[in-house]
């Protein structure tokens, strides 16, 4: 199966006044063509810092980065800026988390939605503009007329979310990372967003990295799972593998974490105890082994590498479920 | 509420600005413990000062006073100058130094902004690299200078040792725009260096931080080259403070620049206000503080309305408050 985009052994230090801060180390993660890619985590395991190097949106003089990240046979880590940018909105492109803050605010949707269209496929103004109109009666936005004329802060989150979404796919993307599209929106409003990626990638033929901290969300909207914790992919399978057949304790405790909705009112709500480590000082062991219920002493002292089963599932544990503990 | 209705409203608060404004500028002459008509003739007799008081109202109340100017000074009767030869009219003095104050301000505001729009983008975009660091202190070492000391600094130099340009006076621009600009060039530098230092910052300042929105990271992914992000995306929603600052400095600039127009003799309004006290023309004085804050007022109204259109969020907000 060929790679989309592949990304070897990609660490992203910052440095902080603290020290460096590892923010991502050592992944690998290779996304198949046409296929879609979740990468879960919770918050601050290194998940949007990973989206954002691969694309090279990682702007300042405190990012120090290693790997390499080949996208559709070019290899972005040896271009310079300006040919990575020609990639961008036709070979990747992205969505971002919070629709209130991601769309410029003294800008009018029209412009900011054709900007692309004229800059990177240097269609007309008129053309560029009759375009924005069908991409955005293609995300279903009603009045579509109106919305373009329209200001970001005079549109509700899931409307600003789908400008959002039109945006990314104006110029017929091969790779969408979409970053949390749907944390910031209302439950009812989640899904259908969700109802539109799902369409709008199999229409497009599309493929698709989903960043979410909601293990739900990747249950029905993607082919594999990449679970990180800590900075590194600590599981990674096909979806369905992973949800039937999970090996890492991680992978389990963040399932049983999540409410059911058969639980009998009063159940306490199951969680992760403890807290993710220091970025800064990442100590010798398992990243994980503080929190985790099956953890024994080599865990806390030898950092487990990534193994494989036979069938291509990836795991970091010394002591994976499944197996005798 | 319709938009017409939000400026007529913002107008309206102007107007009572300014009358308040002008009401306690007349209160202050009149707590002056002199008599106001002696010091304006001194040399006059008893029935010439009684003349003369009740011609200006000085015999009413504070509140009496103050309807009579401003019923003369709404029909452009700003009062008069007295000396001992005779008296003048306030308004041809005005209108004698209000373009030459207007030109020095608008000069200093264009040359300031041309100059500190490309450096404040500059020294943002790059923070913290060699470039910044010269322009920020560069411009922190040129702000701490005076703008009398700069004004002299030219005046030796320029003025008096290679004598490039005249160090007195002003010309209309009837008289040639080339001869206009040659005594304006000094005034308008030694303004508008403290200027550029102080918008310099405040634009740097704000965009380090408008860099840092997710919507520009947003623009970058859409592909957008780095000149592009910077001019279209950053520098507008950027560029608040520095309207606001630099429509707060255009009063200062009419009539605040005192010094500088008693430098080189340009004799805008501030030499007048300037005049005025020193000559004890308190209701001269009256007057130009007047007509210094009615172009404050105007010129804070246009910011107003032009800051619609730099920031929509700022007039819609305002519209539906």
């Amino acid at each position: 199966m060929s790679s989309l985009l592949s990304i070897k052994q990609m660490s992203i230090n910052f440095d902080t006044p603290r020290g460096s801060l590892e923010a991502v180390r050592g992944v690998d993660i290779e996304i198949p063509a046409g296929m879609s890619v979740g990468v879960v985590g919770e918050s601050g395991s290194g998940k949007t810092v990973m989206c954002r190097a691969a694309m090279g949106l990682l702007q300042g003089s405190n990012v120090k980065r290693s790997g390499t990240v080949v996208f559709d046979g070019h290899e972005l880590t040896a271009m310079s800026k300006e040919e990575v940018r020609n990639l961008f909105g036709s070979g990747m492109a992205m969505i971002f988390q919070d629709p209130m803050t991601a769309l410029n605010p003294v800008r009018r949707i029209g412009s900011q939605l054709s900007e692309g269209l004229r800059v990177r496929l240097g269609m007309s103004k008129a053309d560029a503009l009759a375009r924005s109109k069908e991409l955005l009666e293609l995300v279903r936005i009603p009045n579509a007329a109106a919305v373009l004329k329209s200001f970001p802060y005079q549109l509700s989150g899931g409307m600003r979310q789908r400008v959002m979404i039109a945006i990314a796919i104006a110029c017929n993307p091969k790779l969408l990372f979409a970053d949390e599209p749907t944390t910031a929106l209302d439950v009812t409003v989640q899904a259908q967003i969700l109802q539109l990626l799902r369409e709008l990638r199999e229409d497009l033929k599309m493929s698709m990295v989903l960043v979410t901290h909601d293990l739900g969300v990747v249950a029905g909207n993607t082919d594999y799972v990449a679970v990180m914790y800590a900075g590194e992919v600590v599981e990674y399978a096909p979806t369905t593998k992973l949800f039937a057949d999970m090996r890492m304790p991680y992978t389990e405790a963040l399932l049983e974490s999540i409410p059911k909705i058969d639980h009998k009112s009063g159940t306490r709500l199951s969680m992760i105890a403890g807290r993710l480590p220091d970025p800064t000082d990442r100590g010798a062991g398992c990243s994980f082994a503080p929190r985790c219920k099956y953890a024994q002493e080599k865990c806390h002292k030898e950092h487990p590498e990534l193994k494989q089963d036979p069938d291509g599932h990836q795991y970091r544990c010394w002591f994976p479920i499944g197996e005798a503990k | 509420m319709s938009k017409i209705g939000f400026w007529l409203q913002r107008i309206a608060q102007l107007l009572i600005v300014l009358l308040l404004v002008t009401f306690g500028v007349s209160l202050l002459l009149r707590l002056i413990p002199v008599d106001l008509a002696t010091i304006l003739l001194p040399v006059g007799t008893e029935e010439e000062r009684d003349i003369l008081r009740n011609e200006l109202g000085f015999d009413k109340g504070p509140i009496g006073y103050y309807l009579q100017w401003l019923g003369n000074f709404v029909q452009g009767d700003f009062g008069k100058i007295y000396f001992s030869g005779g008296t003048e009219e306030v308004s041809d003095h005005l209108k004698n130094a209000m373009p030459r104050s207007l030109l020095l301000m608008v000069y200093t505001q264009v040359l300031a902004l041309a100059i500190a729009i490309p450096l404040g983008v500059l020294s943002a975009y790059r923070a913290g690299r060699r470039a910044d660091k010269i322009i920020s202190n560069t411009l922190f070492a040129l702000s701490s200078i005076p703008n009398f000391a700069i004004a002299l600094l030219l005046v030796i130099f320029i003025g008096v040792k290679f004598a490039w340009l005249p160090t007195l006076g002003y010309a209309p621009i009837s008289d040639g725009v080339w001869e206009h600009f040659k005594h304006m060039i000094m005034p308008v530098i030694s303004l508008s260096l403290g200027l550029i230092a102080t918008y310099t910052r405040l634009l740097r300042a704000d965009m380090i931080a408008a860099l840092r929105e997710d919507y520009v990271t947003m623009a970058a992914s859409k592909g957008l080259s780095d000149r592009r992000i910077l001019w279209r995306h950053v520098f507008r929603p950027s560029s608040m403070t520095l309207l606001t600052s630099a429509a707060l400095s255009m009063g200062g600039l009419i009539g605040g620049a005192i010094v500088i127009e008693s430098i080189f003799a340009t004799y805008g309004v501030g030499f007048e206000v300037f005049a005025a006290i020193a000559g004890r023309q308190y209701v001269a004085l009256q007057s130009t503080v007047a007509v210094i804050a009615l172009f404050y007022v105007f010129f804070n109204l246009v910011v107003d309305i032009s800051s619609g259109f730099v920031d929509p969020r700022t007039r819609d907000r305002r519209v539906n408050a």
